[in-house]
């Protein structure tokens, strides 16, 4: 692996920057593998990326349909924060932010990583209520976490419109400052380089047709670059995964949503903060090209199909006008859809799964940009050692079994 | 936005129509199932990559029920049929996913 630097920026700026080497390979894929990882996303990138770089596991595939990051991880809204109610989220979701501080370093990658803050709006008694016992849970479980007045809302975040005349004023707000955002791409880019340059083969355009059980333990993945025998597969897949479920013969408590998100025109920076608000249901951030990400709801019908209604924009473009009155006349250059799998309580799914030897990391709904680095590491401490890590046994699939839900459906920050 | 064939009030969008999940799941006994049987009815569900049998209500026209097919890739509604009458078969009614 090139090592980035300035020498080498410099060095290459000579020519002009036409002799960069690629930054992972194309490889062919194998026979059979030790591990092949379903998805070239983020959190299947980071999963190779830790079996390799952590537990010495680097005889792995990672397989993908389309192109690396091409999916989920390109149509996010690259919100990254910490803040959710419950122990057993916050300590997963915590775990992620502390690997995301030292992300571009260890990986020697520019994710832009921006810990701008992320601000929770309060529009009614409820959500102060709400609020105010999230920032207690939070500081409890070490997650920064402050609850601001109204006047301290608007002192950090100026442009917002604080007046109490407006149809639901702005009570209040939560700041995790630790929070914020990251380039999408480069987290996908700088794992498949780091897991590329320990061993780690990437193979794109390879979709899975098929999942091979035999006698309840996996035996390896039919594709459409023929059959990869595996000891052990993990599925990553973000919208797809009951679809590879029901390959291997079990069902989930998932479904599939579309979530739209769009981009307005490049403007000067004006919005240096993520702003969220539940009570009319919208977030935006300005992204380092200087276009406002916005996003909200899922398209309520279940749906692979990619695109979502206009209504639906409709409702978070009045949600930010309200907002954020100086925006309304900012045009919008593009909107797009991705697939979100949702489960009953708005918390993923990491773990075993009814076969042996497969695994699955999924159900992230409308949030799983944020835990990338944390989901990775600990679906890669699942599949080394067989067991779940303390981080992610909460997170377990027989919890729809045994009643144990995480429910952050009310609870963690956003209106899902 | 979908376009929805009301069975009594006609075509009309999406946006006044109130989505109802997953059709055709029959809440079994609570006194003889299991906790495998009531998560699976709970939890569970088939979520295909093509037809989904579903539940729809006009919510802002008649406010009545009734269950529809729809292609979950190409998001066409194939079929509109009463609640509490069979799955009818749909064209080309092979689910890809579970």
């Amino acid at each position: 692996m090139k090592k980035f630097s300035i020498f080498s920026l410099a060095r290459n700026a000579l020519s002009h920057h036409e002799h960069w080497p690629e930054q992972w390979r194309s490889p062919a894929p194998k026979p059979a593998y030790d591990v092949v990882i379903i998805g070239a996303g983020g959190h299947g990138l980071a999963t190779a990326y830790y079996l390799a770089a952590l537990h010495g596991i680097t005889n792995v595939a990672v397989l993908e349909k389309g192109w690396l990051g091409g999916g989920n991880t390109g149509r996010n809204t690259t919100v990254i924060r910490s803040n959710y109610l419950w122990d057993e989220s916050a300590a997963l979701y915590e775990h992620s932010l502390k690997l995301w501080e030292g992300l571009a370093q260890e990986l020697n990658y520019n994710l832009m990583f921006s810990q701008r803050g992320v601000l929770n709006l309060i529009h009614n008694v409820h959500d102060l209520q709400e609020a105010t016992r999230r920032v207690n849970a939070n500081r409890l479980n070490a997650v920064d976490a402050e609850l601001l007045s109204t006047e301290e809302v608007k002192a950090f975040c100026p442009i917002l419109n604080t007046s109490p005349k407006t149809r639901y004023p702005i009570m209040g707000g939560t700041l995790q400052r630790r929070g914020g955002n990251a380039r999408h791409d480069a987290v996908a880019w700088g794992y498949a380089r780091a897991a590329d340059a320990r061993g780690v083969d990437i193979i794109q355009n390879c979709e899975v047709t098929g999942i091979d059980v035999e006698a309840g333990r996996v035996t390896g993945v039919q594709t459409t670059q023929g059959t990869i025998a595996a000891k052990k597969v993990g599925i990553v897949v973000a919208g797809h995964s009951s679809v590879l479920a029901a390959m291997a013969g079990f069902r989930l408590p998932i479904e599939s949503h579309p979530l739209q998100a769009l981009v307005s025109e490049p403007l000067k920076p004006v919005l240096h903060c993520v702003i969220m608000s539940n009570g009319v249901h919208v977030y935006v951030s300005q992204s380092d090209k200087g276009e406002l990400v916005i996003g909200a709801g899922l398209d309520p019908p279940n749906s692979y199909s990619q695109r979502g209604g206009l209504h639906t924009i409709e409702d978070q473009m009045g949600a930010i006008v309200e907002l954020i009155p100086i925006f309304s006349r900012v045009r919008m250059m593009r909107s797009w859809a991705g697939i979100v799998d949702v489960c009953p309580d708005a918390s993923p799914i990491i773990g075993k799964t009814p076969v042996e030897g497969l695994f699955i990391n999924g159900g992230w709904g409308t949030g799983g940009f944020k835990a990338t680095p944390g989901s990775g590491w600990v679906l890669a401490h699942t599949i080394a050692t067989g067991e779940p890590h303390p981080l992610n046994a909460p997170f377990a699939l027989d919890r729809f079994t045994s009643g144990a839900l995480i429910d952050e459906h009310a609870a963690a920050a956003v209106a899902h | 936005m979908l376009w929805i064939d009301c069975p009594w009030c006609g075509a009309r969008p999406e946006s006044e129509f109130r989505y109802g999940g997953e059709a055709h799941i029959a809440r079994p006994d609570p006194a003889t199932t299991d906790d495998a049987g009531w998560g699976d009815y709970l939890f569970m569900r088939s979520n295909p990559k093509g037809v989904h049998a579903e539940r729809w209500m006009h919510r802002e026209g008649c406010r009545r029920w009734f269950n529809a097919l729809r292609d979950t890739v190409s998001n066409d509604v194939l079929t509109i049929y009463p609640m509490g009458t069979p799955r009818p078969d749909a064209p080309g009614d092979e689910a890809e996913g579970g």
